[in-house]
């Protein structure tokens, strides 16, 4: 194949996109776990591993600017440099989100927790195993799962606004609980978001496969280049 | 900017070039590292060949080129008294603008250097090798005694270079390699130079800025200033050199806002 040299360097930013990616979804499992389980140490750990994170984000966009200032990509390759792009700082911000969720464990110090952890866990492994197959998607450049994982984003809504109405029954009972209902609520928040950011990296997917810039809200491509 | 340990391939210290009363290239240090490419880039006129011509000194067969300052090859001044410059050549290989093949068959093109070098071993094995080496042999295995002048003028640069590796050189210059390629057999050869930089040093002239971002690791950039002499502006990692150049003659010449 021609272009070996930069083909194994497109391959090799991929799969640093992977461990990125992978580096996010650990950080915000942990960071639940740690909720669950009141571990501080845990939340400061994760706090740290932040650096971390954000370092292989800069990494990679290095990388990816090095490329398109020295490879004149075309087509299919500055697509996918793009893309690359846009999930570093995606996969950075999601990763700020279990920072924000670790730093609210510190803030709860040790308090009860106001209502049972039902819905978090359950939101946080939906994110976590959308985010995997989002970044499958990238991978594999699979249009499909690219198009129907951001539907799955319904489900963590449902749970998020379910989270939200039982704590205002929480505070509405006993007024002086509004604090530690709130941070509950601030947890519910980043995960919320972190699904957002998933459709988003599911967007870009599909910009990279197809070429056309579309946002899951709305109905029709906002902008199909051929415009 | 990285690290340079090993000694360089090839350095030129404060290398003047005269072509009779003409200044050509100025004060030009640069220190080649091994098992790289380094790119020489800059506007026509710049001395970006005249330097490269040095590294071998090829600039020996223009009777009114002088040169001063140094270049140490393996610590020794290649210009000092008395080093033979064929012997230079024989460890400093070029491969030029024009595919020069001679009007011999495909065979005889790798054997020539060899057999005038007194290789003693199994010549078979060294075309064989030379070509594949050179990403030529599967193209060419079944004709390799008819006329090196019936390739393509892709095959034909990529034999120039068989040539070249078939003597075994450390460093291998090139002067404008591509120039007159089609785009599809240049990037065959860019994709030869990142396999040979394995075993080989490589330096290469080239007017496309492209080129040079694509396949170098380090650039150099020559300028020329009002007397028209010519001098190394910029030099660095090539991605640096791109990225975030250090001169504004660098970004102006790369952005596309020179001249």
């Amino acid at each position: 194949m021609a272009r070996t040299h930069f083909v194994r360097e497109l391959q090799r930013l991929q799969d640093e996109v992977l461990l990125l990616g992978s580096m996010v979804r650990q950080a915000l499992v942990e960071s639940v776990q740690a909720l669950r389980s009141r571990d501080h140490a845990a939340a400061k750990r994760i706090i740290a591993y932040d650096r971390e994170i954000n370092a292989k984000r800069y990494a990679i966009e290095d990388a990816a600017l090095s490329l398109l200032a020295t490879q004149q990509p075309m087509a299919g390759d500055l697509r996918l440099l793009a893309a690359i792009l846009e999930l570093a700082t995606e996969l950075e911000r999601m990763g700020d989100y279990a920072k924000g969720i670790s730093r609210i464990n510190l803030m709860m110090g040790h308090e009860p927790l106001v209502k049972p952890l039902v819905e978090i866990p359950q939101m946080c492994d939906k994110v976590a195993d959308m985010l995997r197959r989002a970044l499958d998607a990238f991978i594999a450049q699979d249009l499909e799962a690219a198009k129907t994982i951001p539907l799955e984003d319904d489900v963590i809504d449902a749970w998020y606004n379910t989270i939200n109405r039982e704590l205002i029954d929480v505070v509405t009972k006993n007024p002086s609980l509004i604090d530690r209902a709130n941070y509950l609520s601030w947890v519910a928040h980043n995960l919320e978001r972190a699904g957002d950011r998933v459709t988003n990296i599911c967007e870009r997917v599909i910009y990279t496969v197809t070429g056309e810039l579309i946002e899951f809200d709305a109905e029709e491509p906002l902008f199909s280049g051929t415009n | 900017m990285t690290v340079v340990n090993s000694t360089p391939a090839i350095e030129s210290r404060q290398l003047n070039i005269y072509y009779g009363k003409f200044h050509a290239v100025r004060d030009v240090n640069l220190s080649i590292e091994r098992n790289k490419i380094t790119a020489m880039i800059g506007p026509s006129g710049c001395g970006k060949s005249t330097v490269l011509r040095c590294f071998n000194r090829m600039n020996d067969l223009i009777p009114i080129a002088r040169t001063e300052g140094e270049v140490l090859f393996n610590g020794q001044n290649i210009y000092a008294d008395t080093v033979d410059p064929v012997q230079v050549r024989r460890h400093v290989g070029m491969v030029f603008q024009k595919p020069n093949p001679f009007p011999k068959s495909i065979y005889e093109n790798i054997a020539w250097g060899a057999k005038i070098n007194g290789f003693v071993g199994n010549m078979d094995e060294l075309v064989e090798e030379s070509l594949r080496d050179a990403a030529l042999w599967d193209e060419v295995k079944d004709k390799l005694h008819q006329s090196a002048l019936g390739l393509s003028g892709g095959q034909q640069q990529r034999l120039c270079i068989a040539r070249t590796i078939a003597v075994k050189p450390d460093i291998i210059l090139m002067d404008e390699p591509c120039s007159a390629l089609d785009p599809i057999a240049t990037l065959k050869i860019e994709d030869l130079m990142r396999e040979l930089v394995e075993n080989y040093t490589i330096i290469i002239v080239t007017h496309n800025m492209q080129q040079a971002a694509r396949v170098s690791d380090y650039t150099a950039f020559f300028m020329v200033d009002d007397s028209r002499t010519g001098h190394l502006m910029e030099f660095g990692p090539t991605k640096e050199l791109f990225t975030k150049p250090k001169h504004k003659q660098t970004e102006d010449y790369i952005t596309g806002r020179f001249g």
